[in-house]
């Protein structure tokens, strides 16, 4: 057997490559045929009523308004206390902690913070910001419960991105007379910040995805307005594509593919802008 | 325990690894005319690894001149070097002892002010690292740190500092572009300047011309001739032939040790030592 594959071996790199080759292909056309189907099914309920207008007649007609605004608010909440949060962590960790006992501890802490099941992190939210520290079924709530689901992503594509700014550099800076921080705040958080930038939004982005963990801590059934206040409930893509989907009877399949449809438009969205983050700074890049 | 060259000669021509600590006693007087700017005292400092990179120097260096600290590789000269500046701090030093004196102060005192230390001791390291800026940001980029915002100041330092690193002539018309984009030469002379910019009293060069072309390498060794009459340069050279060219006072290393400090036109044609004798004439290294 050894012999055939050693004499043949034109032919056994072209089964090994066929082999890979269908393996990639399997991998990629679920992918696409969901997008695909998605995208036909859904195009239709799309009109810009669909975008602007309140759910009417127990969600069958109207617009999705409510949770696409929601999602948004959600979103922007996310990142204003996982951002700061997450970049300081990955800047202490990356550039200020030695390697000793507690700094692995909480590395590893984060990785097992990224394996967590979402919806352990809605009953977390749940007991702490929501009954805890009594902010209620709220935008709040739920925005810290996803920022903490997000948090780990974010540090450790920071710390990553922080980690591949040459070490030579930081040499330099300190020899000429650069302080810990200044040197940190001049030259490698700006040469970081590409990288910094792509994994807040891809942090950002599974986080707009994602139902479980905002399903106890703020996302509401049905809202008649708009939130007011960061203590309002709100509607959201997610959760309201899993109510039109398996709450609702006699529910017009087009707005299920509708509403899908937005919302993979907004996460697409979202992961196109971090790959042009991404590749324009890797052309402007000077190392 | 200091021992006097003749005594020295004596007993360690044997070239068996022998090696005594040795202030030459015959040269000591043409150094202590000198103003010494750096006096380095029972200096030793061991890595983590349980390497042992420095033991036991006494080396007198003295101002406007450049003392040349060669040897074959692994003879502790880039670290002693880096304690000068206390850029070892980076590094994992288990434990460094012994007094360097600059100026007639202690640099090793925990008190000491390292930045203001490190301002006053400029470094060049082997490959030029440009900063990724332009070569103007690169060249401001340590004033700024110190605080310096006047346009005036950093621009005077832009020109005087390229011009002293002989390198005004080709950039001084794309100053804004990108640092990266000179070729390796350019880039060391650049660091150089940089270094430079930040008006040091002591320059150290850690084998600045090891990745530069024979033409590159005059230019930064005819920009060390200029530099010395006004700082005190302290260089690691790439090559014996560099050391010999370039060097006032010589120091020759050997595994963490001192062997032989002399002036350069001296040591490079008439060693005492076996081991250094050896070295110069290339029979081992």
């Amino acid at each position: 057997m050894n012999k055939f594959f050693v004499k043949n071996r034109d032919l056994t790199q072209k089964l090994g490559f066929s082999l890979l080759t269908l393996m990639t292909v399997m991998t990629i056309v679920p992918i696409i045929a969901t997008v695909i189907y998605i995208f036909v099914m859904g195009l239709p309920a799309i009109s810009w009523e669909f975008l602007t207008e309140f759910p009417s007649n127990g969600m069958r007609d109207g617009g999705i308004l409510p949770a696409i605004v929601g999602t948004f608010y959600l979103t922007i909440g996310t990142a204003i206390f996982s951002v700061p949060l997450g970049i300081a962590a990955a800047i202490y960790l990356s550039e200020y902690a030695s390697d000793n006992k507690a700094t692995r501890l909480i590395r590893l802490a984060i990785i097992n913070l990224a394996g967590i099941p979402s919806v352990v992190y809605g009953l977390f939210g749940l007991g702490l910001f929501v009954l805890f520290l009594n902010f209620g079924t709220s935008i709040l709530a739920a925005s810290l419960t996803l920022s903490i689901m997000t948090l780990p992503v974010i540090i450790s594509t920071t710390e990553e991105a922080l980690r591949a700014v040459p070490q030579s550099f930081r040499t330099v800076s300190i020899s000429l007379g650069g302080t810990r921080w200044q040197t940190i705040r001049k030259t490698v958080l700006p040469q970081a910040l590409p990288g910094i930038t792509t994994g807040v939004i891809l942090g950002l982005e599974r986080a707009a995805g994602e139902t479980a963990p905002i399903l106890f801590t703020g996302a509401a059934f049905f809202l008649p307005r708009l939130p007011q206040s960061p203590f309002d409930a709100t509607m959201a893509l997610p959760y309201h594509l899993y109510v039109i989907s398996t709450q609702v009877p006699e529910m017009p399949v087009e707005i299920q593919y509708g509403t899908a449809l937005v919302l993979l438009v907004f996460v697409i969205g979202m992961n196109a802008l971090a790959s042009l983050v991404r590749s324009r700074a890797r052309a402007k890049r000077q190392w | 325990m200091r021992w006097h060259l003749w005594f020295a000669l004596g007993r360690g021509r044997n070239g068996s690894g022998n090696y005594y600590h040795c202030r030459a006693q015959h040269v000591a007087p043409t150094i202590k005319k000198m103003k010494n700017k750096i006096v380095i005292e029972n200096l030793t400092l061991q890595y983590a690894d349980g390497k042992e990179a420095l033991t036991d120097i006494n080396l007198d260096i003295p101002a406007n001149a450049t003392t040349v600290l060669f040897g074959p590789a692994g003879g502790g000269k880039s670290s002693l070097l880096r304690s000068l500046n206390r850029l070892n701090d980076l590094a994992d030093v288990e434990s460094i002892t012994g007094k360097i004196f600059l100026d007639g102060e202690n640099i090793l005192d925990p008190k000491t002010d390292v930045i203001a230390l490190r301002r006053k001791v400029g470094m060049v390291f082997a490959r030029p690292v440009v900063l990724p800026f332009s070569i103007r940001g690169n060249l401001t980029y340590g004033l700024e740190l110190a605080g310096e915002k006047r346009k005036s100041r950093l621009d005077e330092a832009v020109e005087s500092s390229l011009k002293l690193a002989a390198l005004w002539d080709e950039v001084h018309d794309r100053l804004d572009d990108p640092a990266i984009a000179l070729s390796g030469g350019q880039q060391q002379r650049l660091c150089l300047a940089r270094s430079i910019a930040l008006e040091p009293e002591v320059l150290l060069l850690d084998e600045p011309t090891s990745g530069l072309d024979p033409i590159s390498t005059a230019k930064v060794e005819n920009a060390l001739v200029e530099l010395k009459k006004e700082y005190t340069v302290i260089l690691v050279p790439h090559s014996v032939q560099q050391a010999a060219r370039t060097s006032d006072y010589a120091a020759f290393f050997l595994q963490g040790k001192l062997i032989e400090y002399m002036p350069g036109t001296e040591i490079f044609t008439n060693p005492k030592r076996q081991r250094t004798e050896d070295y110069v004439t290339g029979r081992f290294g």
